[in-house]
C-alpha cells in the first residue's frame, strides 16, 4: 500500500525486504499521538552517534597516534588540513553535545517511567550505551596527547589499582608498560575506534527492543486502539526534523563560535609526564562521577562507588515499585525526581573543585543522596505513595473537552 | 546571537560546573602572599578579533610579527607555524621569502652524505631558538621558555592573559619573599616568572609609525599570538554566520512544516 510500486523497488523487496522493513519502522509504525518535545532527544542522540562517527573517521585519516606526533598531528589538522578545524571542532563538542542530549534522554526515562514492564530490557540496553559511550568519550580525550590527556588517562587508569592484590597488575596490562607511554595511546586508539561501532550494534538492538512495545509517552499509560496512536511519519519525522534544527543552531554557536569554551586550556600544552598540571578535572560531562570518587575517603570504596552509581541504573526497573510510570501522576516522586537532577547539577559543581571546606561536604552530602534516591527513595516511595487516578486513555486524555496537545493540561483538567 | 549569547547558552546548559571554574576577581592591593587563588582580574582588552564578527588587523599581526621576531623569538619557539603561514597577515611572496631567509635551518644529509646549513625557505617551520630543552634551560637560569604556537588556547584568560602578563611586570610589594633572577608579575600564577620584563615603551621600531608604547606592542604581538594560535579562527566565523542563518531559516521552514502537518490531528 505505502510501498512505491516502481518494479526495481518490488523486485528487490520481495528479496530483501528492506523497503517493507523501513515503511514498517519509520512509516507506518504507530507511535503514541502525545509525544512531548522531551522525546526528541533520542533520536538526537542518534544522529550525534553518527556526526561523531563521520567526522572521526575523517579526523583519522590525518591523525597518528604516536606519543611524539599525536599533539602536532591534532593542530596540523586545525591548520593546514582542509576544514580540519570544522571536523575537529565539531567532533570535539560533539562529544559535549551527544553527553548533553544523552542525559536529557536518561531523565526523561526516569521521569516518565520508560524502564518500567515491558521496557526493562530497552532500559538496560540503554545504560550499556552509556557505558560504552563514557569509555570512547574518556579514550578520545587522551588521544590529542595534552597535558589533560595523559593526566586524565594516569588518575583515571590508577582507579584500577585500588583493587586488592591484582590492582597494579590490571594497571599495568591496561597500559600495555610501566608507565602510560606509546602503546597505552596506541590501543585508545585502537579502541576509541572500535567502539562507536559497538555503540551502534546496541543501538540497533536498543531500537529492536524499543519497535517491539513502541514508545512510552508522557502519560505512562499503554495504548489501547489504534485512536491513540499515529503513524511515526509524517507526525514524528517532522517533529524530530525541527527539533534536530534547533538542536543543531545550539551545537553551531558552539562549534563556530565557542569551540573551546567546554574544553580545558590545559590540553593544548603537549603531554608532559614530569609536570603535573595544577588541577586534574575531566570533562565536565565525567563531574558528578568524579565528586562520588572523590568524596569516599577510601580508595576502594569510592572507585566502588563510582562504578555503582552507574551500575544501579541497570536495576532501576526493580528498584521502582510503583505500577504507576509517570511521574505526572506521582504527587511524591515526582518532587523526588527533581531533586536528583539537582544532586547531580550539584555533584558536577563540586567535581569541579578541589575536595577541600565545604567541597567535602557537600560532596558527601550529594553522594549520600544519589544512592538514597536509588536504593531508598524509589523503592519506598512506590509502597507509600497513592497516584493521581490514572486517564482511561491517550485519545480522551488528549483529544477531551480542553482539546489541548499537552497531555498533562487535559488531564489535569479533566479531574474533578 | 553572538558569541556572548553562545556563552550564556553555555553556562545554562552546563550550568554550574563550568561557571564554577572561573577565577574569583579581587582587586590587587589585596594580595598578600602568593596564593595562586586570588588572582587578580585581567584587564579586559577590546580585542579586534572579539566577537562573532571579529576579524584581525593585518597592520597590528605585522606588528605583532615583527615584535615575536625581533624580541621574542630569542627565546621563545613556535613550532607549529612555517614562514609561508604569514602570507595571511598581508605579506608578499618575497616578502616572506626575505623573513625566512634571515634564519639558518640544518638540512641534508646531501649527496656526500653530510648536512649541511642553508638559509630557511618559505616551507620550513620557525626556526626555534635553541636547539634542544636542555639548551633553553641552560641559557635560562635552568626555566623553559613555552612554545608560543598555541599560547593563547592553552592558558586561561586567554588573548587577555598574555596581554597582562607582558604589561603586569612591578616591583614586589614591601616583604614578599623573591627567588633569584626572578621577576614579579601581577598576573602569573604566584607572582614570580622567570620571564625577565621582555618589552617597554621603544623596545622596537615600527615602520608604520604607531608609536611603539608598551601597550600598544603587547597588544600587537597578543594579535599575533592569538592568529597564531587558530590560523583558521576568521574563515571559522565566516563560516558560522553562513551556517546559523541556514540553519534558522531551515528551522522556521521546518517549523511551520511541523505545524502543518499536526494541524490535521486536532
Amino acid at each position: 500500500m505505502a510501498l512505491p510500486q516502481n518494479k526495481i523497488v518490488r523486485w528487490i523487496d520481495r528479496r530483501l525486504p528492506v523497503f517493507t522493513f523501513l515503511d514498517h519502522e519509520l512509516n507506518q509504525y504507530p507511535t503514541p499521538r502525545n509525544l512531548n518535545y522531551w522525546w526528541n532527544f533520542g533520536s538526537l542522540a542518534g544522529i550525534m552517534l553518527v556526526i561523531m562517527i563521520v567526522t572521526g573517521i575523517f579526523l583519522a585519516m590525518q591523525y597518528t597516534p604516536h606519543v611524539d606526533y599525536a599533539f602536532n598531528s591534532v593542530e596540523r589538522i586545525m591548520r593546514d588540513v582542509d576544514y580540519g578545524w570544522l571536523m575537529r571542532y565539531i567532533h570535539m563538542n560533539g562529544a559535549s553535545f551527544f553527553f548533553i542530549v544523552t542525559y536529557i534522554h536518561i531523565f526523561r526515562g526516569l521521569y516518565y517511567g520508560s524502564y518500567k514492564e515491558p521496557r526493562e530490557l530497552l532500559w538496560i540496553l540503554g545504560v550499556v550505551i552509556l557505558l560504552l559511550m563514557m569509555a570512547t568519550a574518556f579514550m578520545g580525550y587522551v588521544l590529542p596527547w595534552g597535558q589533560m590527556s595523559f593526566w586524565g588517562a594516569t588518575v583515571i587508569t590508577n582507579l584500577f589499582s585500588a583493587f586488592p592484590g591484582i590492582g597494579n597488575d590490571i594497571v599495568t596490562w591496561l597500559w600495555g608498560g610501566f608507565a602510560i607511554g606509546n602503546p597505552t595511546l596506541n590501543r585508545f586508539y585502537a579502541l576509541h575506534y572500535l567502539l562507536p561501532f559497538v555503540i551502534v550494534a546496541v543501538v540497533g538492538l536498543h531500537l529492536v527492543a524499543l519497535h517491539q512495545h513502541g514508545s512510552n509517552n508522557p502519560l505512562g499509560i499503554d495504548r489501547k486502539g489504534p485512536q491513540d496512536s499515529i503513524p511515526f511519519h509524517p507526525y514524528y519525522t517532522y517533529k524530530d526534523m525541527f527539533g534536530l534544527s534547533v538542536f543543531l543552531i545550539i551545537f553551531a554557536l558552539f562549534v563556530f563560535y565557542a569551540p573551546n569554551f567546554l574544553g580545558d586550556p590545559q590540553n593544548y600544552i603537549p603531554a608532559n609526564p614530569l609536570q603535573t598540571p595544577p588541577e586534574i578535572v575531566p570533562e565536565w560531562y565525567f563531574l558528578p562521577f568524579y565528586a562520588i570518587l572523590r568524596s569516599i575517603p577510601n580508595k576502594l570504596f569510592g572507585v566502588c562507588a563510582m562504578f555503582g552509581s552507574i551500575l544501579v541504573l541497570f536495576i532501576v526497573p526493580w528498584l521502582d515499585t510503583s505500577k504507576v510510570r509517570s511521574s505526572y501522576f506521582r504527587p511524591v516522586y515526582k518532587w523526588v525526581f527533581w531533586l536528583l537532577v539537582i544532586d547531580a547539577f550539584v555533584l558536577g559543581w563540586v567535581g569541579a573543585h578541589r575536595p577541600e571546606g565545604w567541597f567535602v561536604v557537600i560532596g558527601r552530602i550529594g553522594t549520600f543522596y544519589y544512592y538514597l534516591h536509588f536504593l531508598i527513595l524509589m523503592p519506598f516511595i512506590g509502597w507509600f505513595e497513592r497516584p493521581l487516578p490514572l486517564p482511561p486513555s491517550i485519545a480522551e486524555a488528549v483529544l477531551g473537552k480542553g482539546g489541548g496537545t499537552l497531555p498533562g493540561a487535559a488531564a489535569a483538567r479533566e479531574k474533578p | 546571537m553572538n558569541a556572548r549569547s553562545g556563552l550564556l547558552i553555555a553556562a545554562f546548559l552546563v550550568a554550574t560546573p563550568a561557571l564554577a571554574q572561573t577565577p574569583p576577581a579581587s582587586p590587587p592591593a589585596a594580595v598578600p602572599a602568593a596564593d595562586a587563588d586570588v588572582m587578580p582580574a585581567l584587564p579586559k582588552v577590546p580585542w579586534s578579533f572579539d566577537g562573532p564578527f571579529g576579524t584581525f588587523d593585518r597592520a597590528a599581526l605585522q606588528r605583532g610579527f615583527q615584535i615575536y621576531n625581533e624580541v621574542c623569538s630569542n627565546c621563545h619557539s613556535m613550532n607549529l607555524l612555517s614562514y609561508r603561514d604569514l602570507s595571511a597577515l598581508g605579506y608578499s611572496e618575497d616578502q616572506i621569502k626575505a623573513i625566512a631567509a634571515q634564519k639558518e635551518v640544518t638540512d641534508g644529509p646531501n649527496d656526500q652524505g653530510e648536512m649541511f646549513q642553508r638559509p630557511a625557505l618559505p616551507a620550513d617551520h620557525f626556526v626555534a631558538p635553541f636547539a634542544n630543552e636542555k639548551a633553553a634551560r641552560a641559557a635560562n637560569n635552568g626555566a623553559l621558555p613555552p612554545d608560543l604556537s598555541v599560547i593563547i588556547k592553552a592558558r586561561d584568560g586567554g588573548a587577555d592573559y598574555v596581554h597582562g602578563i607582558l604589561t603586569g611586570f612591578t616591583a614586589p610589594p614591601a616583604g614578599f619573599p623573591m627567588s633569584d633572577n626572578m621577576q614579579y608579575d601581577l598576573y602569573f600564577p604566584g607572582y614570580q616568572i622567570a620571564m625577565p620584563p621582555p618589552l617597554a615603551d621603544n623596545t622596537v621600531s615600527f615602520a608604520d609609525g604607531t608609536q611603539p608604547l608598551l601597550d600598544e606592542e603587547a597588544r600587537d604581538v597578543t594579535t599575533f599570538l592569538t592568529w597564531a594560535s587558530e590560523p583558521t579562527m576568521e574563515e571559522r566565523k565566516r563560516t558560522g554566520a553562513k551556517v546559523v542563518i541556514f540553519l534558522l531559516a531551515m528551522t522556521g521552514v521546518l517549523y511551520g512544516a511541523k505545524r502543518r502537518v499536526w494541524s490535521k490531528l486536532h
